[in-house]
């Protein structure tokens, strides 16, 4: 299968992207800039780390009109697999694609470290070979990790189990102190209501190898696989697998 | 003509920008100072012949851009007189 990692201006997550897909996991993979219209047959999109256009305004504000985003947009609403990765979420609750939106850090302070999460729902494309509950050790870096939404929204997503990681400490549980930005309901990633579009500010690409330490990343990027060579996705996903 | 945006988070998102800026305001002494809430400011030159244009405008860019309607809201102000 073919990864699309798309590359906007300031975007420094990209390479490790394409390394996990194309070294670590052995599959086809190919950067995409953010002025393309195009996804070039990909079966799934990456939109990776970074600090596009500088974080300038807010966090992904100014990435969500580059022309790239109607092909992504399109591309999801077929029922093609997206992965926002840290920015990439932060990209992808600008363009609505997702609900909610980003505040800064509660400490104010950018966190850089491995933290732990719980998988919450393994019926999405980037989640379903895990176990359920599954506790993932994966490194953060980022200053606007601080989910939010209103309530309304906060009883839909919970309803409709749309929130696929929680922030938990070692054992699994959640805590305050396991929570290091102050999200939500100790949210750390969410998916849509379709569940082919998902977004998480830890970063799995990041932690595919045991010399990184720690490869619990990589069952996202081998649920994908396993998504695509199912057919368990339909529209985009599907016709392209 | 000159249109300024003045974005904030709403009142029920939580500030801590505005926290840490008020806490450090209380440890200088300005306990008068009973709150902070940091937003943005924007100044906008606008070619609209009226200031209802400006408005509007600038209420639309606000929208699309400017604000993040989850978390923030706007206030807008045209100057009126001649440039």
């Amino acid at each position: 299968m073919k990864f699309a990692v798309i590359v906007f201006p300031g975007s420094n997550c990209d390479h490790d992207a394409f390394h996990a897909a194309k070294d670590v996991l052995r599959q086809d993979a190919e950067f995409v800039w953010h002025k393309e219209t195009d996804l070039r047959g990909a079966d799934a999109v990456i939109l990776p780390g970074g600090f596009s256009h500088g974080d300038y305004l807010r966090t992904g504000a100014i990435a969500r009109f580059s022309p790239v985003m109607n092909a992504v947009k399109s591309f999801a609403a077929a029922g093609g697999p997206v992965l926002g990765i840290c920015n990439g979420f932060q990209i992808l609750l600008e363009a609505g694609m997702l609900p909610g939106a980003m505040l800064r850090n509660r400490d104010l302070k950018f966190h850089c470290e491995h933290v732990h999460v719980r998988v919450e729902q393994t019926d999405t494309p980037f989640t379903l070979a895990c176990r359920p509950k599954q506790v993932l050790r994966m490194p953060i870096a980022h200053g606007e990790g601080n989910y939010f939404t209103t309530p309304d929204e906060l009883r839909r997503l919970e309803q409709n189990r749309q929130i696929v990681f929680r922030y938990v400490n070692a054992q699994g549980v959640v805590t305050d102190e396991a929570n290091p930005n102050g999200a939500l309901e100790s949210i750390a990633g969410i998916c849509n209501e379709q569940r082919n579009v998902v977004g998480l500010m830890p970063h799995p690409e990041r932690a595919c190898e045991l010399s990184l330490g720690s490869a619990d990343g990589r069952v996202m990027f081998e649920s994908v696989i396993a998504a695509l060579h199912q057919g368990t996705l339909t529209g985009a996903g599907r016709a392209s697998a | 003509m000159r249109a300024r945006v003045f974005v904030t988070l709403k009142p029920s998102v939580f500030d801590p920008q505005g926290r840490t800026i008020v806490d450090a305001l209380h440890s200088l002494g300005y306990n008068g100072v009973e709150d902070v809430r940091q937003g943005k400011y924007f100044e906008l030159e606008v070619a609209a012949d009226t200031a209802d244009k400006a408005r509007s405008l600038a209420s639309e860019v606000a929208d699309k851009l400017l604000a993040n309607p989850v978390i923030e809201s706007y206030r807008i102000e045209v100057d009126s007189g001649a440039r």
